[in-house]
């Protein structure tokens, strides 16, 4: 499970957890959340991200 | 072909950019920075140094990077000392610039404090990179850290510094923290917990002077007690950056005006980010900026794009007790409910501020309730 960072907001993104609340369950991997999908906080897209640790 | 020239290199100009080359790979652009330009996450400033991040860490991008990646002609270390509306010229460190349309991504100073005392020049305050490594360099030899300012960042900054092992005092005018942004019983949700980190809250008391003393400092408050500190950090606001707008005769009010189109009352410049009123408003969060940022583009490739804001909650980041804030005019009509509150071991509140139709217009939600942003939102009408 890794960790990932939005690049813009500070944002973080843990597989582990994931968003219950926007409907992404616990465990779903980076490459599995939708490329339309964007960072709740300040709305960047999925390209837009980058991993900080693993 | 002249270039849209982009003034600033902050998240409002570098997401311009972005935005704009992904509609258009040709228009050249120039963009200008008074610093080195390097890209890096604002907001994280306030909350890198418990994560133990250095100011050379914060840099996603360099300006070099990001000139290359987005193709354009990249100026740094450069001041803009006059725009020449009639020319379409800027004046600048680096010379004269021409412009078919400019963009003005300026950011906004931190407002400083008519303190007393001979040290009243070592406050210092965090707005850029170039500043967290002055204070990171600071902190090295400080113990005992006074925030002067209980609104966002000031918190944001308490939290992080006393999760690092500092010894905080905030020092607020007010009645309770984040008081601009919430009411009361809101705001309050916060003292145990930070407090539990080792905050020690002033509330109800100004800083007057800050002299130095043997030891670091000592600081004056308006109650006449003293409060010793080895570094003073001010937080207490953002004031939009207007005076190269003023000068060149644009109509400017809190910020710079603008309208929907991001248009300013010259047609051929624009602004948005801290320095803009857009509509009325001055908005220095970052869902605004990215959604004028597309708006512009959008614009500036030659759509008829007005910015349409959704409902744009504030998160602050304090992990001590997390906050989420949708605010509401300090003039709105309405009442802010409890709608619901947390308990001793899951401390938290959730409030809604509903107008005199009883419709939903903003809320709270705090500690236990901050993960229900998006249901929140959904209930708004």
């Amino acid at each position: 499970m890794k960790v990932w960072q939005c690049v813009v907001c500070g944002f973080i993104y843990d597989e582990a957890v994931g968003l219950p609340e926007e409907g992404i369950k616990p465990g779903t991997a980076w490459a599995d959340i939708p490329e339309n999908w964007a960072c709740p906080d300040c709305g960047v897209a999925k390209s837009d991200f980058e991993m900080v640790q693993i | 072909m002249k270039p849209i020239v982009v003034l600033g290199s902050g998240l409002a100009g570098y997401t311009l950019v972005r935005e704009l080359r992904k509609l258009d790979r040709d228009v050249p652009i120039t963009l200008v920075s008074r610093d080195s330009a390097d890209f890096y996450s604002k907001p994280m400033l306030s909350n890198a140094l418990a994560q133990g991040k250095s100011a050379e860490v914060l840099v996603a991008t360099t300006a070099a990077e990001m000139a290359k990646q987005q193709g354009f002609t990249l100026l740094q270390h450069t001041e803009v000392l006059a725009i020449d509306r009639e020319r379409k010229q800027l004046q600048t460190s680096a010379g004269v610039i021409e412009y078919s349309r400019l963009v003005l991504a300026l950011g906004a100073d931190p407002i400083r404090l008519p303190l007393q005392g001979d040290a009243a020049d070592a406050v210092v305050s965090v707005n850029d990179l170039a500043d967290y490594a002055r204070f990171r360099k600071a902190l090295v030899s400080a113990k005992r850290i006074a925030v002067v300012g209980g609104g966002l960042i000031g918190c944001e900054f308490a939290n992080d510094l006393a999760a690092a092992g500092y010894a905080v005092t905030v020092i607020d005018p007010t009645a309770y923290p984040l008081s601009g942004l919430m009411p009361e019983a809101a705001g309050k949700q916060l003292l145990a917990p930070l407090a539990a980190l080792g905050i020690t809250w002033r509330f109800g008391v100004a800083v007057k002077a800050v002299d130095r003393d043997s030891a670091g400092y000592a600081l004056t408050l308006t109650d006449e007690s003293t409060l010793p500190a080895d570094l003073v950090l001010s937080a207490v606001g953002l004031r939009p950056r207007t005076g190269l707008a003023r000068d060149a005769g644009l109509t400017v009010n809190r910020g710079i005006v603008v309208d929907t189109h991001l248009r300013s009352s010259d047609a051929d410049i624009y602004a948005l980010g801290d320095c803009a009123e857009i509509d009325g408003k001055v908005q220095p969060y970052v869902l605004p900026i990215m959604h004028a940022a597309r708006a512009l583009a959008r614009g500036l490739a030659g759509e008829d794009a007005q910015v349409v804001f959704p409902a744009m909650p504030v998160v602050v980041k304090t992990p001590a007790h997390s906050v989420a804030v949708l605010p509401v005019a300090h003039d709105a009509v309405g009442e802010w409910k409890i709608l619901a509150e947390g308990s001793a071991i899951k401390p938290g509140i959730k409030m809604g501020f509903f107008d005199a139709q009883d419709q939903l217009k903003g809320f709270v939600l705090t500690g236990a309730y901050a993960g229900e942003r998006s249901e929140m939102v959904k209930q708004l009408v």
